[in-house]
């Protein structure tokens, strides 16, 4: 186990050698202790890839041992910021090489289209290693007057140290550079655990991060199923912070097992059930095109998916059926098909789940607008679903399903399209179409989520923070304020003139 | 057509050669100057003609900042976004990188620094600075303040527009990188004076920055004199900001320019007279080496130079005859040997002037400890010198020499030294020497400098900002700090009530 294995993509006749070990020290490796394997599924045909070893505890130990040796010897404050901007930059140029590799293998693992992969996925997340280079030579403290006679007092952000990075298989490569990144640039070391449906491309990128030159331990992966591996991270008390994207469920045992073993810092990016608002004076068509791409992108599977959509009366039904028509136009299928927009939900379980929610929606007495129907054959393919005439309490309506299953429900008034919004316990995305300018104003202040997006939906920039209020995260990930989940502040107070009388 | 200038170098240092054109590089072009004159360009280790480049005319001034408007408006300024800016002036690093020894070369032959020093000390920090400002373009942050719930207040940090920047002959290319950094990052564009003494870095430059893709007109080079294209650059109707670094004459001359044109933005980095304080506590080995350093680093042709020595007068004796062995033992000849340390000064005007304060040290009264004469009878070298026995009334005690030139003076105790050290109309920088923490802090707090190195002299880094106090300069290069010199804040408020 543990050797490399040859995979063949068939549609474009690409051999791609591929390591399944553990990525530790830089090296590829057998578990320590376990001879569980974990196989990696093609979600368009439910072929199996191949297989990749399955990290035990004991492996994360050892992970995190590698990360902790390297923090204290060639990573921490023993590298200047310079030379990790050097290193994230040349991450990025490899990336930017293996473009095309990583995208075919991103679809095979996950299911979403290629070009899709390769021109959004893999192109944002190299943005994003750029992005988070360029601050690495830039983390500054303060300097704070409190007596200029005898004292000087300042602030260092020093890195956090051991990060444990846990990270879900919708994004596999963004979600993973979207870590990696800021993590990196402010002198952490990781253990990356990638999810056990889609390791493989996290696998790929260890192989990068050697060939870019990075010192041993600095970055290791540890392919694991999350109750396994996952769960050792969140618990390591040599591990001093955890950043987990994942489902709400999850997201709070993370936080549980944390605060149980060492009070490790802990961010969470979780789910949501975002809702999308249309208002009267919307350009209907514009809109249209918004929802349709906030509910199908990735084939619905987004934490940010416009899952919720609320229409103002007054131009329902013209909506409803130009958002239908956008919505039949989406091509489903194999992702190496250069006609497809939407690949398949990434498992059987994912598949099943989407099918008990929209069987659920059936039951409760909500309307079926699209879809509903299974699709023959192979592949986990869910085609785009609507249901109208949803109630609040619908199972639909509350829960995340992950899949592409929008809920619609009418509004009369701004404040009750508000109210409606804002019923839920996430917090995560909203979106709104108005060419009222107060009333965008006004909305996008009243709306709980961490992202507004105002007549637009679901892009991001690696500039602009992105992260949850409510029960859809701790923290902020992107931007700037992604620094200070990765820098712990030190205050030093230097005294060299004040002399303590004794007793005093 | 303007020419090409095309060089071979076959020395211990270097072997290689370079090939660029000597026009102006206006609109992305490269194109004589409208009186079709040229420029002789001297290499001051002979004296003699190294090439002729394009001069540059007001006329021509007008040309480029219209090229740089029409950038600005088109494809530059906010219409070309941060992350695109960024990659920009990466790809520029990129290709600075591949050229390093060149520009080296270049640099010393133009303007008679070391090819060593060239390569190992300024090409570090110039390419460091590209690198360093490419990373803030796609981070130019404004702030969202709260006032009440029915406002929405917000700021924008959008770039000035067109920029004017003059740049001095002692680090022509760490000069012109400095400039264009933060400039370019902010999202400006560019019309640059190098200095007429060496504009050959700035030249090869315009070659990569074609190269690198920055669109045609976001960055301008003028080659001229100071009295015409910097007099037009600093008078001109339609540039909102000039950036100038050189003499405090100079400078003064083009805030007065500007205050009587347009109102223009103004920064400057001029000149300095900085003290290097060596306390009785001192290591002194780590001081005589840096103190060495703070005067003769660039043959003292720099703004920062320690250039007033101070010594207390418990060590005085010990400093002073491990300083004269030290200096004695720098090698001062051709850039392109081995084991030069020092070359020749820039020109023979700084040739003439530097001995013309050596010979105002010796009337005045001064010893001429060490050094104070031409070394060789070609180009204009001049040896490591040391005056002692020195008054504060002193032209070489008052006066920037911008030579190889050191004044030493004793001093008795901490507030003798702070008050002596800040006795003077410049303010750029200042080095003290001491183990005693509480010492060193208190000093470096109570010193009137823009920059104080503590055990340690003239040492520069891309993220730490550099500037002077009083009359040494207004703003700060360098760091962060250097973004706001090439911004307009622009607040935003929005009645939602």
């Amino acid at each position: 186990m543990a050797q490399p294995v040859e995979i063949s993509i068939t549609a474009t006749g690409r051999k791609v050698t591929l390591p399944t070990g553990l990525f530790i020290n830089n090296e590829f490796v057998p578990s320590v202790d376990s001879s569980d394997v974990i196989q990696c599924l093609n979600p368009a045909t439910e072929e199996v890839i191949c297989s990749v070893v399955a990290g035990s505890a004991a492996d994360i130990d050892r992970a995190v041992a590698a990360a902790r040796a390297a923090y204290n010897t060639t990573w921490g404050k023993n590298v200047g910021p310079v030379e990790r901007a050097r290193l994230i930059n040349r991450l990025a140029d490899l990336m930017e090489r293996d473009r095309d590799v990583l995208a075919e293998l991103e679809s095979l693992n996950n299911g979403k289209p290629v070009r899709v992969a390769r021109d959004f996925d893999i192109g944002d997340s190299i943005g994003c290693l750029r992005y988070y280079a360029g601050w690495a030579d830039k983390i500054t403290g303060q300097t704070i007057e409190v007596d200029n006679k005898t004292k000087l007092a300042f602030t260092r952000h020093d890195p956090i140290g051991v990060c444990g990075q846990i990270i879900p298989w919708n994004y596999p490569i963004n979600m993973w550079a979207w870590k990696v990144a800021p993590a990196l640039a402010c002198g952490c070391t990781i253990v990356m655990k990638p999810s056990e449906l889609t390791p493989l491309t996290a696998l790929k990128l260890s192989e990068l991060i050697v060939e870019a030159g990075f010192p041993a331990g600095v970055v290791n992966t540890v392919a694991s199923l999350g109750s396994v591996g996952g769960a050792a991270l969140a618990a390591h008390p040599d591990v001093d912070k955890v950043a987990f994207t994942g489902s709400t469920v999850t997201g709070r045992k993370i936080m549980e097992a944390a605060a149980k073993s060492n009070l490790k810092k802990v961010s969470l990016e979780l789910g949501g059930k975002s809702p999308h608002l249309v208002f009267e004076s919307a350009d209907l068509e514009q809109a249209a095109n918004w929802a349709a791409l906030g509910i199908l992108y990735n084939t619905g599977q987004d934490c940010t998916a416009g899952s919720r959509l609320f229409v103002q009366d007054t131009i329902y039904d013209k909506f409803i059926s130009i958002l239908v028509g956008k919505a039949k136009e989406m091509v489903v299928g194999n992702g190496f098909d250069e006609k497809v927009s939407g690949g398949p939900v990434v498992s059987k379980v994912q598949y099943d789940k989407v099918w008990s929610y929209i069987e659920s929606g059936k039951q409760e007495g909500a309307t079926l607008a699209l879809g509903g129907q299974k699709r023959p054959g192979k592949g986990f393919f869910v085609d785009p679903t609507i249901f109208t005439d949803v109630r609040p309490d619908m199972k639909i309506v509350r829960d995340e399903i992950f899949g592409p299953v929008l809920s619609v429900a009418k509004f009369s008034t701004e404040e009750e399209a508000v109210k409606l919004a804002n019923d839920t316990s996430y917090g995560l995305g909203a979106g709104l179409h108005s060419k009222d300018a107060d009333q965008c104003m006004r909305v996008s202040s009243a709306l709980e989520a961490g992202t507004v997006w105002v007549n637009q939906y679901n892009l991001l920039y690696n500039n602009v923070p992105f992260g949850g209020k409510k029960q859809s995260g701790i923290g902020r990930e992107l931007g700037s304020y992604a620094l200070d989940e990765y820098t712990s502040v030190k205050a030093v107070h230097w005294n060299f003139g004040e002399k303590l009388d004794w007793p005093f | 057509m303007p020419s090409t200038f095309d060089y071979t170098w076959d020395t211990p240092v270097y072997k290689g050669s370079t090939s660029f054109s000597t026009g102006l590089y206006i609109g992305g072009k490269f194109v004589d100057g409208s009186n079709k004159t040229t420029i002789d360009v001297i290499n001051p280790s002979t004296g003699k003609v190294i090439t002729k480049i394009a001069e540059g005319t007001p006329k021509d001034v007008d040309i480029a900042v219209a090229a740089a408007q029409k950038a600005y408006e088109t494809v530059w300024g906010l219409n070309c976004p941060g992350n695109e800016r960024g990659r920009l002036l990466n790809k520029l690093a990129d290709l600075m990188d591949i050229h390093r020894d060149e520009y080296a070369a270049v640099e010393a032959l133009d303007n008679g620094k070391t090819f060593n020093w060239a390569k190992n000390a300024d090409l570090g920090l110039c390419i460091d600075t590209i690198r360093y400002y490419a990373g803030w373009a796609d981070k130019i942050h404004g702030s969202t303040i709260e006032t009440s719930e029915d406002k929405l207040n917000y700021t924008r940090h959008e770039p000035i527009g067109v920029v004017g920047q003059i740049i001095p002959w002692n680090f022509p290319l760490m000069m012109v990188c400095w400039k264009i950094g933060p400039a370019l990052a902010t999202g400006n564009a560019i019309v640059l004076k190098p200095s007429e003494f060496t504009p050959l870095t700035a030249l090869l430059t315009a070659k990569l920055i074609d190269e690198a893709g920055f669109p045609p007109g976001v960055v301008n080079i003028v080659n001229g004199y100071g009295s015409t294209v910097g007099q037009a650059i600093a008078e001109h109707m339609h540039i909102e900001k000039v950036a100038f670094t050189g003499s405090t004459l100079v400078g003064r001359k083009v805030m007065e320019a500007a205050a009587k044109s347009n109102l223009k933005k103004v920064t400057l980095e001029l000149g300095g007279k900085s003290p290097s304080i060596v306390f009785d506590d001192a290591d002194l080995s780590v001081a005589v080496e840096w103190a060495a350093h703070g005067i003769y680093f660039n043959h003292g042709q720099t703004c920062c130079a320690g250039s007033r020595i101070f010594v207390h007068e418990k060590i005085y004796d010990t400093f002073l005859h491990k300083f004269t062995e030290k200096s004695k033992s720098l090698k001062v000849g051709d850039p392109f040997a081995l084991d030069s340390f020092q070359g020749p000064q820039v020109s023979e005007i700084q040739f003439n002037r530097i001995m013309g304060y050596i010979d105002s040290g010796k009337q005045e009264g001064a010893t001429l400890h060490m050094g104070g004469h031409r070394i060789g009878t070609e180009g204009y070298f001049i040896s490591p010198t040391i005056f002692t026995d020195v008054r504060p009334e002193m032209r070489i005690v008052r006066e920037e020499i911008f030579g190889p030139v050191g004044v030493i003076i004793k001093f008795k105790d901490d507030d003798d030294i702070i008050h002596q050290a800040n006795d003077t109309v410049y303010g750029l920088a200042a080095a003290l020497f001491t183990t005693n923490v509480k010492r060193a802090i208190k000093t470096a707090h109570a010193l009137h400098a823009g920059t104080v190195w503590v055990n340690c002299s003239n040492t520069l880094y891309a993220n730490v900002p550099f500037g002077g106090y009083k009359q040494s300069g207004i703003g700060r290069e360098l760091g962060e700090y250097a973004l706001s010199n090439y911004t307009n804040v622009k607040a935003i408020q929005i009645n939602i009530a």
